[in-house]
């Protein structure tokens, strides 16, 4: 496979179409979900819209898809190109897959995040492969003068069913780019997919075998000079001075100065120290001094967030989410009852790649590269900080070293263009380990406070969940605070809203300085803990079994059939009684998945999780090797922020600014995993973050299963249990 | 600033640069080499990996000058065609997912192969414990080793 990293859309279709001889047919989102008509290059130019994904076919046959998605770990440059083959009907080995730069128009959807990129646009991607084949079909049934039903195609070849002639597509291309693109075409039947639901290997694998993948950190242009940025360790203080003279010095130096960067509308200030090397940026910043003016702001430590989570929950300032019946006299008038408070820690994203962004300002026009999960709204951005229309602002994506949801933010890119403008020259900031640890957005740190009371037939007669943590959609200045954060009953099953008679579910944000924003599955990555948490101390005062308890509050099929599953492939009724077993199920970004983990003593008397199993119910879906990654990865991410990780904050700043602190799960500590798929008629949903929230649970609960002691705090050691 | 000779990959630079900077900015920068990655500067994620006469080591964090005239490896000198039996099983068992580690996991895998042929599980734990992925893709990394040792054996020569 021949990989084209960096290509512009107008410039390949442009070369493409000066040739005369290419069959290019794309198709452009509006908004998640919606369909859009299927249109050769020269109906979207004359309308006015750039694609988001597209097919060219030249005369030679060579076919090239775009993955119109950030690739950072999650298999999208495999995905989507593996849909749109299945209906184009090519062999996924003689493609070329081109990521599709940023896309200013407002038609585009590009950012890679909500576990959105499958279940967003599959339709349009079979629709678009459909299209394409049905146009050759036409060709050549119109070339041999026979009716399109004696015409099948079949890996790059349209065929004549009765006689042994053939066409490659390269040999139809000039004809079908005249033809009208169908309004309407048929899809395959499931189950006539020969490339769809197969574990096709990925294409970018051997790149990343050898050091061929070019990521953010590996894109160098002539004369780029580096930048190492010294940010406000506080957040939101401003630059009062610095040293530059003595930062000047240091060999290789060439600009010490101020520069900014957009946190959701709040200008961030830092002081950039740019060199002729990495190092040598790095070592103008071990000289670098600068004075910060923190005034008017708290200074706050973990103690005292959590403090305020605590003190706003007791206050009942609680905005109401969603209520249904009368919790408040059920709960009172219950004779089994509980309550119980979990904490979840803030925590940093510390992708493996650590935050850069490559810029080159001119006077008319700027290019950006970097390691970007949201193209189109860095172009937005660009556009206009520098007074430039869209098509002078090119976003070119190389691949993710990790992405987690840091990586669709736009802080990054606005620094370097920023700073890129300022200097006039092209720059790459590097933001060291330290920097991309320490300055946040963070995940937010919450505390949730349960309440329930089961019935005298087992059941949950009321349940009662407030949230407490920072709004991550209300940071901006002037933010409407009194909103509350739907957020807070993400992760939770849906049945639950309609078989507990009396709930409410609550939201009590609080303040502070420190941004925050998505982390892999987003609130539902803390929800989840504290619902699944809880739902399992309400089925031990039922005395019920947890899998049967949740069964029996879950009347659904799609439900039934996942639990179902989950008991069989953990034999989860012969359990042995040495051995503790937890389950957890959630469900958000459209997919439901339900864990359960086992525990055991070590002779040593530690407790140690020896296997973890996953049930993921994502309904149509793609590529299952891939669906099985993502959530092993899922797992042992949420292993990490559950038992190794956490980061704190003193005096304002966080304290945790490398892997020696901040501890990552090793190849040590790992479980065996197992992964099953289940296959059903549901419309396609999530797999990059759903298989994360129910882990934590699950092991929590395994570990009361071994041990009878609940874990409400995180994070925990195993060590220490 | 001093000439610094590197052997990397058996092909020989003369890089002029601070004899203080550590081998991976003289690899990535200097070279432009870029397989081998800056994960976190102090040794603590083992994304920088090479072999320095053939035994793994951090190239974050020992200085270019200490590397000199020694015989350095990077992820590229492994094949030219990807036929390297761990990059063969890094395929077959679809290991990477960003892939940003992988280098760094294969240069640690590739070391530990050499010194054993046939390791079990403690002993992929003990040598592959400083090379953390954010991604998780450690159980197949296992796979992949175990793997790799096979690939090894069946294409070594019949005694």
């Amino acid at each position: 496979m021949n990989t084209q990293q960096e290509i512009s859309r107008r410039t390949f279709i442009r070369s493409t179409g000066l040739a005369g001889v290419a069959l290019t047919l794309g198709v452009a989102f509006p908004t998640r979900g919606e369909t859009i008509e299927v249109l050769n290059t020269s109906a979207a130019e004359t309308q006015g819209i750039d694609f988001n994904a597209w097919i060219t076919i030249d005369t030679t046959g060579k076919v090239t898809l775009t993955n119109h998605r950030a690739e950072m770990g999650q298999g999208s440059f495999q995905s989507v190109p593996q849909i749109i083959a299945e209906e184009l009907e090519v062999d996924l080995n003689q493609v070329s897959i081109v990521f599709a730069p940023g896309n200013g128009s407002k038609y585009g959807d590009q950012v890679t995040g909500g576990s959105s990129t499958i279940r967003g646009s599959y339709e349009n991607l079979l629709r678009l492969g459909a299209s394409a084949r049905e146009m050759l079909l036409e060709t050549a049934a119109s070339k041999w003068s026979v009716p399109k039903s004696e015409c099948y195609a079949e890996a790059g070849f349209i065929f004549h069913k009765l006689t042994t002639r053939k066409f490659g597509y390269g040999e139809l291309v000039l004809d079908a780019s005249k033809r009208e693109v169908p309004k309407t075409v048929t899809l395959k039947d499931p189950k006539d997919y020969k490339i769809i639901r197969k574990p096709m290997p990925r294409q970018d694998t051997p790149i990343k075998v050898n050091g061929q993948a070019i990521f953010g950190l590996d894109k160098k242009l002539p004369g780029m000079l580096y930048a190492v940025v010294e940010r406000n360790p506080r957040f939101i203080g401003k630059v009062k001075s610095f040293n530059e003279a003595d930062v000047r010095k240091i060999s290789g130096v060439k600009h010490v100065l101020k520069v900014q960067r957009d946190v959701f509308g709040n200008l961030l200030e830092g002081v950039a120290v740019v060199a002729d090397s990495t190092w040598a940026a790095m070592q103008g910043r071990k000289a670098l001094r600068v004075e910060w003016d923190d005034s008017g702001f708290d200074y706050p430590n973990t103690n005292q967030l959590y403090a305020a989570m605590k003190s706003q929950l007791q206050s009942g300032k609680v905005l109401s989410i969603k209520t249904q019946g009368d919790f408040v006299g059920t709960f009172d008038r219950a004779e089994k009852k509980l309550e119980a408070v979990y904490e979840t820690p803030y925590e940093s994203h510390s992708n493996m790649e650590p935050l850069n962004c490559i810029a080159d300002v001119r006077t008319d026009s700027c290019d950006v590269w970097g390691p970007i999960q949201a193209p189109d709204w860095i172009q937005g951005e660009v556009c206009g900080l520098l007074k430039l229309p869209p098509e002078k602002v090119n976003i070119h994506m190389t691949f993710l070293g990790g992405g987690l949801g840091r990586k669709a933010f736009t802080d990054y890119p606005y620094e370097a263009v920023t700073l890129s403008r300022d200097i006039k020259a092209p720059v790459q900031i590097v933001w060291t380990r330290e920097d991309d640890m320490t300055m946040g957005p963070f995940r937010p740190g919450m505390v949730y406070q349960c309440r329930g009371a089961v019935s005298k037939g087992g059941k949950i007669a009321a349940l009662e969940a407030y949230a407490a943590g920072q709004n991550m959609n209300a940071q901006s200045p002037g933010a409407d605070k009194t909103r509350y954060n739907s957020e807070i009953v993400d992760g939770l099953l849906k049945p639950y809203f309609e078989s507990i008679p009396h709930y409410r579910f609550g939201d009590a944000p609080i303040d502070a300085s420190i941004p925050v924003m998505w982390w892999r599955s987003v609130y539902a990555s803390t929800n989840a803990f504290a619902f699944e948490s809880f739902l399992d101390e309400l089925a031990f005062a039922a005395g019920k079994d947890p899998l049967d308890f949740r069964q029996q509050h879950l009347g659904e099929p799609r439900y039934q059939a996942l639990i179902e599953r989950l008991r069989e492939v953990t034999n989860w009724n012969n359990r042995k009684k040495n051995e503790g077993y937890g389950v957890a199920i959630t469900e958000c970004f459209g997919s439901i998945v339900g864990e359960v983990a086992k525990v055991t003593r070590t002779e040593a008397g530690k407790v140690k999780l020896e296997k973890v199993w996953a049930v993921m119910d994502c309904g149509w879906y793609v590529n299952p090797d891939i669906i099985k990654a993502q959530v092993e990865g899922s797992i042992i991410m949420a292993l990490g922020a559950a038992t190794k990780h956490a980061t704190t904050f003193a005096d304002g700043k966080a304290v945790e600014h490398n892997f020696d602190r901040y501890k990552m799960s090793k190849i040590s500590e790992i479980p065996e995993i197992e992964v099953h798929v289940m296959d059903n008629q549901e419309r396609a949903g999530g797999v990059g973050e759903p298989g994360l929230p129910p882990f934590t649970p699950a092991l929590t609960n395994a570990i009361f299963d071994l041990t009878g002691k609940r874990i409400r705090v995180l994070p925990f050691s195993l060590d220490e249990v | 600033m001093a000439a610094i000779k590197l052997i990397i990959n058996q092909k020989t630079y003369s890089v002029d640069s601070d004899p203080t900077m550590p081998l991976l900015w003289a690899i990535r920068d200097v070279i432009g080499l870029t397989g081998t990655k800056y994960g976190c500067g102090i040794a603590q994620c083992g994304a920088c990996t090479v072999h320095l006469d053939g035994i793994p080591v951090r190239s974050c964090s020992i200085p270019v000058s200490s590397a000199a005239s020694k015989n350095i490896t990077t992820i590229e000198g492994l094949s030219t065609d990807n036929s390297h039996p761990v990059q063969q099983a890094w395929i077959q068992e679809q290991v990477p997912q960003c892939g940003y580690c992988q280098s760094g996991q294969i240069m640690t895998a590739v070391a530990l192969l050499k010194r054993n042929p046939n390791p079990s599980d403690k002993d992929i734990d003990a040598a592959m414990q400083g090379n953390i992925c954010r991604c998780g893709t450690y159980p197949r990394i296992r796979k992949a080793i175990k793997t790799a040792a096979q690939l090894t054996k069946s294409k070594a020569p019949a005694k």
